[in-house]
């Protein structure tokens, strides 16, 4: 019995990390395999919109979810703006050209915040009705990481009938698939992935806010997960919300395990899981193969 | 003046030009003109021969690896590690045995990796890369962990000459001397049809597919070699530096590089000099004064280089050249 609670416990602490996690890497996974950027600098933005809501709580006093819609908007509304001033300029650039700018804008932002705010680390406080314990009959658990679970699967379930069942999602799926052919159909993919762009970087943004409680918020934020959300990415299947989603949670259950029960080599397994995953499917474990 | 036709300029393009010998002239001069700078003259050497050895591999081969520090730290942990064990600590024969391990963690995951192209091979090899810091980091007893190996004994050179962690001035000639020897087997290697059949691959792999070009294993022997020139420079990153601890290994050292050598100019083998000399200096002075300003500073320089200067520092330079002679030539 004791240990059934061990594994319940496990399982929702994975959970909660790992819908984290999926907030954070679903826009890049979107921008990356409707464009093929490689965008390092996504990390930034979850970093940035991080210290957008922090900031809005602790200086402003504004709530919670007041602060995570703020922190929403205005990575958004910046990433609009980076987006056709810089990003836009490199679509047709090698990978090379594209990793060497979004490393040099992780830099710019990192150096920005430590200027403007401080290197230190930026706690979040949860309101109260999001700290304590609450009793699930079989167990009681954090509230904030039930919670977390709970808006993560909403996300989730939003994105999905985004995807499947609105226009633009559709439109979105199509210029996946082929891009060309989309193209010739007359979608307007600029502005589709400008549209794309902001609201990936909006989701970063509020995970960034979402997890700064317990991975803490500190401008090494940007560079420190980065490794985490590109192996979300990469295992779920570029452009591929369902994908990420899964690899996601996968990725957070088993790094809650393998704390737990291999405290010393538990990220190295990851490491290794994901290269022969990657060498087995370079497609991803959801993605379609490349036509 | 009339351009001599293409084959000729094919058939001449190994011949030495007047300026090459200017960077080992500098070289030199530094050890007379700055005794007091020779450890960091050694690092700068160190880093150039690095950067080299991706200059192969990515400028000349085409192959955007994130994970090329993986390599070095090989080099420094074979080094340090026979070296803190008691095994093995002449300096010459280290080298030697920090360059075939290198070669052969550049031969096996080259072998595996280099099916992939993009953004797969993107995430393959840097997560190579944290795979072996992790393991760096948690084999405690052979490599000391996260502390690393404070203590790397070198035996003097040839017998004679002591590795003095005070008066580098070994260290700074043996660098320089190891380093003007893998620099000949690099040029001869990318003025070689080999080194020409990497630029092919680069510029338009199917097309090497068709003419009957092995491309894959020719990509395989360049990493190989090229994960072996890594090591080399980490195996002398660990003599000259006396110790090693994780940084040889992480995400920094792969990220410094990369952008050493794109700031130099890449696929042309100068602009790992260049590009070194400019970084190190840059970082040495201004990053310990304004750490912050720095990074700053590095970060736009590389969002310019990538939307406007492709080309780095020596491409630049090209550019203004020929629009110089242009002008000339019409009066």
């Amino acid at each position: 019995m004791i240990f059934g609670i061990d594994v319940a416990s496990m399982i929702l602490g994975g959970l909660a990390a790992g819908m984290v996690l999926f907030i954070v890497s679903v826009g890049l996974s979107i921008t990356m395999g409707l464009m093929g950027f490689v965008n390092l600098a996504h990390g930034g933005f979850a970093m940035l919109g991080g210290y957008v809501i922090v900031l809005s709580m602790t200086k402003l006093g504004l709530p919670f979810i007041i602060a995570l819609i703020v922190g929403f908007v205005v990575i958004a509304a910046f990433s609009v703006v980076m987006e056709r001033l810089f990003y836009s300029k490199l679509y047709r650039a090698t990978e090379l050209d594209q990793v060497l700018f979004t490393i040099g804008l992780v830099f710019v932002m990192i150096s920005g915040v430590t200027l403007l705010v401080g290197p230190e680390n930026q706690p979040l406080t949860l309101p109260s009705y999001l700290q304590g314990q609450v009793d699930l009959g079989f167990i009681e658990y954090r509230t904030y990481s039930i919670a977390l679970i709970v808006i993560g699967a909403l996300i989730m379930l939003g994105l999905w009938l985004g995807f499947e069942r609105t226009r633009i999602g559709a439109q979105i799926r199509a210029a996946v698939d082929n891009r060309r052919m989309t193209e010739s159909l007359g979608i307007n993919i600029g502005r589709l992935f400008t549209i794309v762009f902001a609201f990936g970087s909006g989701m970063a943004a509020l995970g960034g806010g979402l997890g700064a409680e317990f991975l803490g918020l500190d401008p090494q934020y940007a560079l420190k997960y980065l490794v985490y959300f590109l192996i979300a990415v990469s295992v779920g299947g570029l452009g591929r919300v369902t994908g990420v989603f899964y690899a996601s949670l996968l990725i957070g259950v088993l790094d809650f395990v393998l704390k737990k029960y291999v405290p010393q080599g538990g990220t190295m397994f990851i490491y290794v899981m994901t290269i022969l995953l990657l060498l087995w499917r370079p497609q991803g474990l959801f993605g379609r193969k490349e036509a | 003046m009339t351009a001599p036709p293409p084959t000729q300029a094919l058939a001449e393009r190994h011949k030495l030009r007047w300026w090459e010998p200017l960077p080992w002239i500098l070289a030199l001069g530094f050890f007379f003109a700055f005794p007091n700078h020779l450890g960091f003259g050694a690092e700068l050497l160190i880093m150039i021969l690095f950067a080299l050895s991706l200059d192969l591999a990515l400028g000349y081969a085409g192959i955007v690896t994130l994970g090329h520090a993986a390599f070095f730290g090989v080099g420094a942990y074979a080094v340090g590690m026979l070296s803190n064990h008691g095994i093995w600590s002449e300096p010459l024969s280290g080298l030697a045995i920090a360059a075939a391990v290198g070669a052969l963690c550049g031969l096996a995951s080259g072998y595996v990796l280099l099916r992939t192209t993009g953004l797969t091979l993107l995430m393959l090899t840097l997560c190579t890369m944290v795979l072996l810091e992790e393991a760096a980091n948690l084999g405690q007893e052979w490599t000391g962990g996260f502390d690393g190996l404070p203590n790397v004994s070198i035996q003097p050179l040839f017998g004679v000459f002591e590795f003095s962690p005070l008066y580098p001035t070994t260290q700074y000639l043996y660098v320089l001397g190891v380093l003007l020897l893998c620099f000949i087997l690099l040029r001869t290697l990318v003025y070689s049809p080999f080194g020409q059949s990497l630029t092919g691959i680069r510029e338009n792999t199917l097309r090497m597919y068709a003419v009957g070009a092995p491309v894959r294993r020719r990509l395989v022997l360049c990493y190989t070699i090229s994960a072996a020139i890594a090591a080399v420079a980490g195996g002398l990153w660990a003599q000259a530096n006396a110790y090693v601890n994780l940084s040889v290994l992480s995400l920094d050292r792969a990220a410094t590089v990369l952008i050493i050598l794109v700031l130099g100019g890449y696929g042309r083998l100068y602009g790992a000099f260049i590009g070194a000399v400019a970084y190190m200096v840059l970082s040495h002075y201004l990053a310990k004064i304004y750490p912050t300003a720095w990074q700053l500073g590095l970060g736009l320089m590389l969002m310019i280089i990538a939307l406007f200067a492709r080309n780095g520092i020596l491409g630049i330079a090209d550019s203004v050249l020929t629009r110089l002679r242009g002008k000339r030539a019409v009066p």
